[in-house]
């Protein structure tokens, strides 16, 4: 009954940006159906696996008042690729926290969208990138609030470090809103190390690495705070940013 | 100890050290005054290996060690200190942290075995009571939320820690109140008034001079030394003025 899915394009919104030769090899990407019942929380750590292609295709569905904390390490990988969909009951709360880490000719995207269906539904989402070489990444965000969702909450914060002007951050928050009432929060930067800061911590005899690698773990780690497993994600993500230094 | 000769350096490109000399020898306490936008902190910057202050001209040694062919931290391992004027900000990386890092980098370097996590600790708490700040605020991110006089003060612990051989020391005194000058001149003098080390103390008044009682006083003008003189010089400059006493 189902037919097959035609690869994308880059006129679809959502793979603007994507390495559609490397999505080719992991095309289609099946669904994986995550559902929260009412009152109930669960959390989801991605990691990386070694793997080459990643292409994930998460479908959440939270009921009224239930919970949802999904953390990522988008790394390791010559194309990553991370979509989510969201549907937020009443009062329902989802938290994304993602890091992306490119040093060559990564294609890292994360592709989010979060439905408030319902009143009183809280969503947070922290993403932090940092690119060297001439790694891509991309982060597209929407956020809709249906009709009626009154009381929704959403904030999306969206932080890409380049280390070279070969690389390149993407990122588009975009809000959909059809309630009243309603608190929408995106911002968005694009920025370098800050080179007072490095030479701050240089003059008192960090090599460039080292005030580096602090620098950028502790930017990481903003996308990691108040994960149940925060020791694992930050040791794969300061493992991920050896590599870029 | 720091001998600079003939000084040249621009910023953006623009000319701002205009063949400055100094020589201080070990045991010394020099300060520099002079009027705002001389090139007392392009000096401090300058030695200090700032990206940015290019030298055009000139030299300065350290314990007859080229310091401007070294990068900043091993100009720290050398055994340079920097007091800065405005300590930066650096979210999310805790002082204890990088501090232990950071005198562990410059350990290594002169192949000396790094401390351990209890060592450094010890040894931070020593100096942080030292200058009277809450231990505690070494474990916030670097400078984050701390006031003009209490950042002027870390910086000193960290000097107390890091245990330098010359320091520069760049209008460590203002925003300080006036019990923290006092602690800090003492820190200064607990720290740094030794047979083997000098300091270069930057400063616009006396008042830090009270403490530290420095063998040579120096005015900064148009990015030379202009006039020499000892302690008492800084009160004639207090009296007088720049314009009367360096013209
Ligand atoms: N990034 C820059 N671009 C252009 N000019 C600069 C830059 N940084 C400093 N300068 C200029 O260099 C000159 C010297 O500045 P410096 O900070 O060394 O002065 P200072 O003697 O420390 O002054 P103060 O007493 O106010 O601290 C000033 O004229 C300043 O405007
Ligand atoms: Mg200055």
């Amino acid at each position: 009954m189902s037919a097959v899915l035609p690869l994308p394009t880059r006129k679809d919104e959502d793979f603007r940006y994507s390495d559609l030769a490397a999505l080719a090899g992991v095309w289609p990407v099946a669904r994986e159906e995550i559902h929260v019942a009412a009152g109930g929380s669960a959390s989801l750590s991605l990691l990386p696996d070694g793997g080459d292609t990643v292409a994930r295709h998460l479908v959440i569905t939270l009921d009224d008042g239930a919970q949802f904390d999904l953390r990522a390490l988008n790394a390791g990988h010559a194309f990553g690729r991370i979509a989510v969909d969201v549907r937020l009951g009443r009062a329902a709360r989802f938290t994304l926290g993602a890091a992306q880490l490119g040093h060559a000719g990564e294609t890292l995207e994360l592709v989010t969208e979060v439905t408030h269906a319902e009143p009183d539904a809280v969503s947070r989402q922290v993403v932090r990138s940092v690119l060297g070489g001439r790694a891509t990444g991309t982060y597209l965000g929407r956020v809709a609030v249906a009709r009626g969702a009154v009381g929704s909450d959403a904030d999306q914060s969206v932080r890409a470090m380049l280390l070279d002007r070969t690389a390149t951050a993407n990122a588009r928050p975009e809000l959909e809103i059809y309630a009243d009432d309603v608190k929408c929060a995106h911002g968005c930067a694009v920025g370098e190390l800050d080179p007072a800061g490095l030479f701050y911590l240089q003059s008192r005899g960090l090599p460039p690495p080292l005030a580096k690698r602090l620098m950028l773990q502790a930017f990481v780690a903003e996308a990691f705070v108040g994960a149940a497993d925060e020791d694992a994600l930050s040791a794969a993500a300061l493992q991920a940013l050896e590599a870029l230094l | 100890m720091l001998q600079i000769t003939d000084l040249h350096a621009t910023v953006a490109d623009k000319p701002i050290l205009k063949g400055l000399s100094l020589t201080i020898n070990a045991g010394e306490i020099h300060a520099i005054m002079g009027p705002n936008g001389a090139g007392k902190s392009t000096l401090a910057y300058t030695l200090g290996g700032r990206p940015g202050y290019a030298v055009t001209g000139g030299t300065a040694e350290l314990d007859g060690q080229d310091l401007l062919a070294l990068e900043p931290h091993e100009r720290a391992a050398a055994g340079l200190f920097l007091g800065f004027q405005y300590p930066v900000e650096i979210p999310g990386v805790s002082f204890v942290q990088f501090l232990r890092e950071s005198l562990n980098s410059q350990r290594r370097s002169r192949g000396q075995e790094p401390l351990s996590g209890g060592e450094f600790l010890k040894l931070a708490r020593e100096k942080a009571g030292l200058l009277k700040l809450d231990m505690d605020m070494l474990t916030r991110p670097v400078n984050v939320g701390f006031s003009g006089g209490e950042k002027k003060r870390a910086e000193m612990v960290q000097m107390g820690i890091l245990d330098p051989k010359f320091a520069v020391l760049d209008e460590t005194d203002s925003g300080l109140d006036i019990d923290a000058l006092r602690i800090c001149g003492e820190g200064i003098n607990a720290i740094m008034r030794k047979p083997d080390k000098a300091v270069l103390l930057i400063t616009h008044y006396q008042r830090l001079l009270d403490y530290v009682k420095p063998d040579f006083v120096h005015v900064l003008a148009g990015g030379r030394i202009v006039r020499t003189g000892g302690p008492e010089l800084a009160l004639q400059l207090e009296e007088e003025g720049y314009e009367a006493v360096a013209a």
